[in-house]
């Protein structure tokens, strides 16, 4: 493989363990994933399910209690795991940058924004007006109107909407190669969340920056994303395009996700489907497939062995016993 | 270009203004705020302009009769040595402004400091700070005074020395849970998602976020400070005579209060007007800054 086709970001059977009183809780299991230049990748997965924690791994920012026992994180070339503090340090913010969930809190509440878009340049040995020039040209792409002024507000004078738009800006405005978005939209409703996703997918184009985004909203990350993750308690059960992983599901556990989607649902209704059980515990993982206790279709395999990821079609992979006996029975 | 800048410079001033102009008459509004910022007015101008508005010499013996009531010649009487109370009064405004405004100084900065490195620090020496702040808050603060007094000797530095590190702990704590409570925040998360380390994210996030709180702290402690000083002066562990100072003015006076209780009483009033000036005023500030406590919204 030549380099160029390298993906940006590479992460190979990264395993991490957050230390807990009640024992070491297996928070990421050998999970892989890529992000090629300038593709959208998303992470979709319960509440719990690692894809936080993913993020947070690639940035740097997991917390003290988190401890990476396998695996590496390849961007850009390099290693990130077991990085200098420094090294790291001045990898985000430059080649990495990150949209937070809640705009509301993501920004100084005390700081005019133009003060923390000016704040945030102090690497670039440029002069303040051309820092100013830039955090206004940025403010105008992601739509604020009348950029100049703004800049002389206070966090708490602009909307959700309007703050988590200014987040974004602050992500691009380093120019960044990756932007990790955790979340970004859930702490909006559904008008604003279309208007940020639109907005991002418009700055994604005009930029070519890739972008991993964090989701439990299945619609948009089918509508903003190329490759999708499913993740489940822990580990990457499938990973595809966008085309397979909702048009052709290969893993029970994809397939249950969406069948909970609200704008899949088609009956009237009074309650939303779930998945029935809980999560295993992740301090004793049990043998076997992970989603083995709700799966509908497990079988005595499922609890002998945990199945290795397997090659559906093209980039399209999915870790299920199901899939062999699917190609058993049509050779 | 440049026009451009500057028109930018001029409106932020005028907004600035405008915010300040604006708490101006939202103290206004508050009556025992008011009060407070006359008084303190009062306080710091006497203490400024003492040597211009005393009308005797306060060191100056014999100035008129001894235990003299007050009369338009001493409008608060004269001490037992003859000099006029009036004038030492205002000359131990002096005093103790200089006591406040140097203690809290010192304990403002270095609790500041202490305080944001034991909350943003490792937990290791967040323990090992606060282990040193409860021991020195559990000394009363009087007996470690005297401890200290009889140590290096009484002087108005010791008094400063003495409550300085005595109330740099209660400082340091306060600074110590903002930080803590603003380092969890999701926008330091993402200043350090930026790249932002620790010096920076302290200086430009979590000080502007903490000072604010911090310093009307400081103005409630002002009288705090002021009646320390006095009570050490009065004790003989302060200010040494002839100095002026409310404490020695309060000390003189006692022994002769069933004659003359005007020394005494002179050298009261100042300390209550202190502590009441300072206090409406902190409180009317902590309604501003805080709106969540402000009554007219």
């Amino acid at each position: 493989m030549s380099a160029a086709s390298d993906p940006l970001l590479d992460v190979r059977g990264l395993s991490l363990d957050f230390g807990s009183p009640r024992g070491r809780i297996h928070a990421l299991r050998n999970v892989s994933l890529e992000v090629g230049a300038g593709r959208v990748v998303g992470i979709v997965g319960e509440s719990g399910c690692g894809k936080s924690t993913l993020a947070y791994s690639i940035i740097g920012l997991l917390a003290a209690n988190a401890e990476v026992v396998g695996g590496e994180i390849v961007f850009s070339g390099r290693n990130l795991i077991g990085l200098p503090d420094s090294e790291m340090r001045a990898l985000r913010g430059r080649e990495m940058s990150m949209i937070f969930q809640d705009p509301m809190t993501a920004l100084n509440p005390v700081q005019t924004i133009g003060a923390q878009m000016l704040a945030i340049q102090y690497r670039d040995a440029v002069p303040t007006r051309e820092k100013r020039r830039r955090a206004v040209e940025m403010l105008a792409k992601v739509g604020i109107p009348d950029p100049e002024s703004r800049l002389k507000a206070y966090p708490h004078q602009f909307s959700g909407g309007m703050r988590q738009r200014i987040c974004i800006a602050m992500a691009l405005l380093v120019n960044p190669s990756l932007i990790i978005a955790d979340e970004p939209t859930t702490a909006l409703d559904a008008t604003l969340e279309v208007q940020i996703v639109e907005l991002l997918k418009d700055l994604q184009k005009d930029m070519g920056c890739s972008i991993l985004f964090v989701s439990h909203h299945l619609g948009t990350v089918a509508e903003l994303c190329d490759d999708v993750v499913v993740m489940y308690a822990g580990e990457v059960v499938e990973r595809g395009s966008v085309r397979d992983i909702f048009h052709a599901p290969s893993h029970p556990y994809t397939e249950a996700l969406l069948e909970c989607d609200p704008g899949r649902i088609r009956q009237k209704t009074r309650e939303l489907p779930t998945i029935p059980g809980d999560v295993p515990n992740l301090i004793d993982v049990p043998d076997g497939c992970i989603f083995r206790s709700r799966c509908p279709k497990a079988f005595d395999r499922c609890a002998r062995e945990a199945p290795a990821p397997r090659r559906v079609s093209g980039g399209h992979e999915a870790s299920c016993h199901l899939l062999d006996e699917l190609a058993e029975a049509a050779p | 270009m440049s026009t451009a800048e500057d028109s930018g410079g001029t409106r932020r001033k005028t907004v600035g203004d405008g915010a300040f102009m604006q708490h101006l008459r939202q103290l206004s509004r508050d009556q025992l705020g008011m009060l407070g910022l006359i008084l303190v007015l009062l306080i710091v101008l006497g203490a400024i302009f003492a040597d211009w508005i005393v009308p005797y010499d306060p060191l100056k013996i014999y100035a008129g009769p001894r235990l003299a009531p007050p009369s338009w010649e001493h409008w608060f009487g004269t001490d037992q040595l003859g000099r006029d109370v009036l004038s030492r009064v205002i000359a131990g405004g002096r005093v103790a402004l200089q006591v406040a405004i140097a203690t809290l100084a010192a304990a403002l900065s270095v609790g500041l400091l202490l305080g944001l490195i034991a909350g943003y620090g490792p937990r290791w020496l967040d323990n090992a700070l606060l282990l040193l702040f409860d021991a020195v808050r559990s000394f009363p603060i009087i007996i470690f005074a005297l401890a200290v007094v009889t140590l290096i000797g009484p002087s108005l530095y010791t008094v400063i020395l003495v409550v300085a590190i005595t109330s740099i702990p209660n400082y340091a704590r306060i600074v110590r849970t903002q930080t803590q409570a603003m380092r969890t925040n999701e926008f330091i998360l993402a200043e350090r998602a930026m790249g932002a380390g620790p010096a920076r994210i302290l200086a430009i996030h979590i000080l502007p976020n903490v000072i604010g709180p911090l310093l009307i702290l400081a103005s409630m402690d002002v009288p705090l400070v002021i009646s320390v000083e006095a009570g050490l002066s009065f004790l003989g562990m302060g200010v040494k005579p002839p100095t002026p100072s409310w404490g020695t003015i309060l000390n003189d006076g006692y022994s002769y209060i069933r004659n003359s209780p005007w020394p005494v009483i002179a050298g009261g009033i100042p300390i209550i007007l202190v502590t009441l000036g300072f206090t409406f005023l902190g409180e009317a500030l902590r309604d501003i800054f805080d709106p969540k406590l402000r009554k007219d919204l």
